[in-house]
């Protein structure tokens, strides 16, 4: 299972090895046209065109690979108990606990020992950028 | 060695004219756009699908995953619960055959029943340790884990059939329904949680009124798997039914509603349904609204039986509704659903007022998956 889902996740090292050839390559080819700039310009530009080109692809290339894996964890949200007590309106926030449930009765309330309970669970989203439409 | 190769690069530049390179490439890409565009269209749709599918898989695998770690840590079974895990996810229910419709409900009433109850005893099986509220979020935690399974299955055969076939139609159908697919999967991915740690979900938003309103007043079972309470509102008497809780289950509340309105010999004013319902893009999400009908989801048994119901004794039926897209459905509830609960209350006792006069009795059904809600 573990392995199936590893696999999964997994950049092939093919790809890799692609990716990193590509790039020393690109990096070469920047280093020659430095040195090739001054005695003969033309061949100088081609090579940093294709230095150049080479880098970027090679590292978007890197990037888009590495963004694949962050994308593919699921998100585990932050959900939050609150608990009351009905008769001296003390009020307590915390991380939900497995067994947690709206109306369940929990320990004792701390300022006047009555039972408290638990009157909310939710999860809140960050506030998202407003849209750009107006309608 | 850099300054030959530098050499060499120069003395082949100088040979070859780089406009005519230029144009030579520009006629090749022509050519093969004109002759294998289509091609090529159709493997960059065929790798955004792959892309998708690797992401699908991975989803599957994890909730599998949290599936029988959960049965493990729950239920505390003796034997290892991956070979029943597996067999449950690859259950199916054949529907009902309606070429000849007159009753078709009924049918598919039992097929539904026969469903649960072989799910229910393969969850027990499974976890042997779970009390009743645990088994049914097995239960659910499992039909998440089985949707998932359902889906990658169904997107790696249509993936297969369009690089067999190399039919372009396949493929693009596929790729355009994709982030719909993926949303819903995604919806499910954070519902395996929910389901498996007990956590309210936003589909629970009607059972939620529906507790907050009985809250406090003697409860009742009634059947299936839902519970009333008589409670006194605005001068009326309101029976308010939801779901059992806190388990994940929705209960029958068509056959709730019916024994209510049986009990009282037809003599009830109005009936409000509240239910979490789609909104539509750009719709707020809590947003409350107020219609007619009976507001519930599912298969469609218990909207039949309500209307069947009200029917015989001509009873008006209104609902109110609170707006959540699909992955809000199903994932832990947010604090805009929950804040909704109040306004609906404040909506459903001005529909009492407006609707129904002192000493009316009515039925306030709260729909929805009542995990992590008791009452």
């Amino acid at each position: 299972m573990s392995k199936a889902s590893s696999q999964t996740t997994k950049i092939s090292s093919f790809v890799l090895m692609i990716i990193f050839v590509t790039l020393i390559l690109s990096l070469t080819a920047l280093v020659l046209a430095l040195q090739a700039f001054g005695h003969d310009d033309v061949a100088a530009g081609y090579l940093f065109l294709i230095g150049f080109i080479g880098v970027a692809l090679s590292t978007y290339v890197l990037l888009q690979t590495r963004r694949r894996i962050l994308r593919l964890k699921i998100v585990t949200p932050s959900i939050t108990t609150i608990i009351e007590c009905k008769k001296c309106g003390f009020k307590s926030v915390r991380e939900f606990q497995r067994g947690d449930y709206i109306f369940k009765e929990v320990e004792p309330c701390q300022k006047c020992s009555d039972k408290m309970l638990i009157t909310a669970i939710y999860r809140e989203v960050k506030e998202k950028e407003k849209e750009w439409y107006s309608f | 060695m850099v300054f030959e190769a530098v050499t060499l690069l120069d003395m082949i530049l100088t040979q070859i004219d780089i406009q005519q390179i230029l144009n030579m490439l520009f006629y090749i890409v022509f050519i093969v756009f004109i002759f294998y565009g289509q091609r090529i269209q159709m493997y960059v749709m065929l790798r955004e699908v792959e892309g998708s599918l690797f992401k699908l898989k991975y989803i599957k695998d994890e909730g599998r995953k949290i599936a029988i770690e959960t049965i493990r840590e729950i239920g505390k079974p003796q034997l290892d619960p991956t070979t029943r895990v597996d067999r449950f996810l690859e259950y199916f229910t054949i529907s009902p055959q309606s070429l000849d419709p007159a009753g078709v409900v009924w049918k598919l009433e039992h097929i539904l029943d026969v469903r649960d109850a072989r799910l229910k005893d393969e969850v027990k099986l499974m976890a042997p340790s779970a009390d009743e509220t645990q088994t049914n979020n097995l239960e659910n935690t499992l039909e998440a884990a089985m949707a998932l399974n359902y889906i990658y299955k169904v997107i790696r055969h249509y993936y297969l059939l369009g690089k067999k076939t190399l039919s372009l139609y396949i493929i693009m159908q596929l790729q355009m329904i994709l982030p719909l697919v993926m949303r819903e999967a995604e919806a499910y991915a954070s519902a395996l949680k929910a389901f498996a740690y007990g956590q309210p979900i936003g589909d629970g938003a009607g059972a939620l009124v529906a507790a907050k309103l009985m809250r406090g007043y003697e409860t009742r079972k009634i059947p299936k798997d839902c519970i009333a309470a008589s409670v006194p509102i605005e001068g009326r008497t309101a029976f308010v039914v939801k779901a059992e809780g806190p388990g994940g289950n929705v209960g029958k509340i068509g056959d709730a509603i019916k024994t209510i309105i049986e009990e009282n010999e037809g003599k009830i004013a109005t009936i409000i349904m509240i239910d979490a319902a789609m909104k539509l893009e750009g719709e707020d999400v809590g947003e409350v609204a107020e219609g007619v009908g009976a507001a519930i989801g599912g298969p469609g048994v218990d909207q039949f039986k309500i209307e069947e119901s009200i029917l015989k004794h001509r009873i008006p039926i209104n609902a109110v509704i609170i707006k959540e897209d699909i992955g809000d459905a199903v994932s832990p509830m947010r604090k805009e659903i929950f804040d909704a609960a109040d306004k609906a209350i404040e909506r459903v006792k001005q529909v009492i007022l407006e609707k129904t006069k002192e000493g009316d009795k009515v039925i306030i059904a709260g729909v929805g998956n009542t995990i992590g809600i008791g009452q």
